[in-house]
């Protein structure tokens, strides 16, 4: 059977992401996949040396829209590390209340996503809306929606006022009822099983070989989270539990990101009622010479920065880790196999980026366009809609 | 497996003592071992596979004099984070690939190849990683001699 090559991406107006995925494929099954990044290289780590340590704070909370705090929260760390000093304890609470914020609306908006390519448009529009509600909660607490600008090396740059956190603590539990009601409707309906279940599987062995972290790794059994593994902040002041399923398919997946929901906002109220008193910030005046390393459980996955000083107010050298990075090339070992209706979602099931399955197109050897990006979204939903039907006629 | 912290880091000293050219015991959580070049495969497999630790990633420094690469894995049952440290001559920078060993390994080190232009012996396809097709033949960004807007870099990029 003739191969063709189906090229995704690079660019996509909406998304803050571009990667080009190259998926080789006979008929309709893909048998290779070639990643390439880069697109969006913007010398990030090259830009930290000629910033300040406080100043880098603020360059890289850009690196990433969703989850802004990730990175702030590793590098505040690794230079806390240089030094080396324990944050004021009430510091650690506020980056914990944070960093979960951040995790509920970034798995939110994976959910709605991941509905979106399904053809589960209400799982889309209910999430998104869901995801409304802790942004505001967001915005409460740290006075924007996203990039908080709250960390800073020795500790946080805002305070938590106690007469906001009735209203956090409020709508925080508003979104439970109806993330009960998905979660009911998302575990029973047959037709997510069989979409879902056995496809993009990474085996423990491949996870812990390449390294895969995050919700990649914890569905495939493999039992890795910083949170746990290296307490932090105030993780170890909260009784939580690490989800961790067995199969590592695209479901077990979507399942952790679920589960985890219920955990972050188990810590998140629970480190908003108990916050305790004092002071905020370190004041930290010089950094000297030496190096340190900050990890952070971010919503995808370990964020790893590893930062040295020549004693000097700027960094010598600032590394930059995203989960991302291990989590691709696990598409090396999830899509070969699967037919090109499954290959959307398992490239979205590492939480990626998304822009790139709307710009795909597949060609023939000879270069003649055979799909386009709206022709694989289609067939995605088609196979939805499928087996939709069937289950209907049982 | 339950070995103690202290088993963990007397074991690799007994075992790769002639290899180790500085143990910086730095806290609690935190270990820099530096090694000969030539050393660092079997060291970092026994970290990888005997003890099971994860792979975190590989920084590339330019310190002036040497190049380093530093090399981190954590034992996650210890909570502890060992990081492995190689100096390279900057005249000729070269280490054995970590890929046959550690998969996870691969993009690391095409990126430290571009940025730095260390290269990996081994690798199987070191191929850039994130710098464009364009960018120049051995102009290393990373590197402390590198010039912004070198001569030979590429300044018209329609900003």
């Amino acid at each position: 059977m003739p191969k063709s090559v189906i090229t995704i991406g690079p660019y996509h107006p909406l998304q803050e992401e571009p990667e080009l995925f190259q998926l080789t494929v006979e008929g309709e099954t893909v048998v290779d996949i070639e990643v390439s990044v880069g697109y969006n290289h913007r010398g990030i780590e090259k830009l930290s040396e000629r910033k300040t340590f406080d100043q880098s704070t603020f360059v890289i909370e850009r690196i990433c829209g969703i989850c802004s705090t990730s990175h702030p929260f590793a590098y505040t760390q690794a230079v806390e590390d240089i030094i080396p000093v324990e944050v004021p304890e009430r510091a650690k609470y506020i980056r914990t209340i944070i960093a979960e914020g951040e995790r509920i609306h970034s798995h939110l908006l994976w959910f709605g996503l991941a509905g979106h390519f399904l053809g589960y448009n209400t799982v889309y529009m209910w999430m998104w809306r869901l995801r409304e509600e802790i942004l505001d909660v967001m915005e409460i607490l740290s006075g924007n929606r996203n990039n908080y600008a709250m960390f800073k090396p020795g500790g946080v740059r805002r305070d938590i006022k106690p007469e906001d956190i009735p209203l956090a603590i409020k709508k925080i539990d508003s979104i439970l009822p109806t993330v009960d009601r998905l979660k009911g409707a998302i575990l029973d309906d047959p037709v997510l099983h069989a979409r879902l279940k056995g496809i993009g599987t990474l085996t423990k062995e491949e996870a812990i070989a390449y390294c895969a972290l995050g919700p990649t790794s914890r569905a495939s059994g493999v039992a890795r989270d910083v949170r746990k593994d290296a307490p932090y902040a105030a993780y170890d002041r909260v009784d939580w539990n690490m989800i961790v399923t067995a199969n590592g398919d695209v479901w077990d997946k979507a399942v952790v990101r679920l589960l985890e929901l219920y955990e972050s906002i188990k810590i998140m109220k629970h480190c908003l009622l108990n916050l305790p008193g004092g002071e905020i910030d370190l004041k930290i005046k010089s950094i000297p010479p030496g190096e340190g390393i900050g990890a952070h459980e971010a919503p995808r996955g370990e964020t790893f920065h590893y930062v040295r000083s020549d004693g000097t107010n700027r960094p010598a050298r600032h590394k930059v880790r995203a989960p991302t990075f291990m989590n691709l090339p696990t598409l090396k070992a999830t899509v070969p196999g699967s037919s090109i209706a499954d290959a959307a979602i398992i490239l979205a099931a590492i939480d990626p980026c998304y822009c790139c399955t709307e710009r795909l197109a597949v060609r023939s050897a000879d270069g003649k366009k055979l799909f386009g990006g709206d022709e694989l979204l289609r067939l995605s939903r088609e196979k939805t809609t499928r087996i939709l039907k069937e289950a209907g006629k049982r | 497996m339950s070995m103690t912290r202290e088993e963990v880091l007397n074991g690799m000293r007994t075992r790769f003592g002639d290899v180790i050219l500085d143990f910086h015991d730095k806290s609690a959580k935190r270990v820099y071992v530096e090694l000969k070049p030539g050393a660092l495969v079997p060291v970092a497999g026994h970290l990888f596979r005997e003890l099971g630790a994860r792979f975190h990633i590989a920084s590339g420094v330019d310190n002036r004099s040497q190049l380093e690469v530093l090399y981190h894995f954590s034992v996650e049952a210890l909570n502890l984070l060992v990081t492995l440290r190689v100096k390279l001559d900057k005249r000729a920078p070269r280490v054995d690939s970590l890929v046959p060993t550690i998969k996870g390994a691969a993009w690391i080190e095409r990126e430290i190849h571009e940025l730095l232009g260390i290269d990996f012996t081994g690798h199987p396809d070191q191929r850039r990683l994130l710098l464009s097709e364009e960018w120049p033949e051995g102009v290393y960004p990373l590197r402390r001699d590198y010039q912004e807007w070198d001569a030979k870099a590429i300044r018209d990029r329609g900003v």
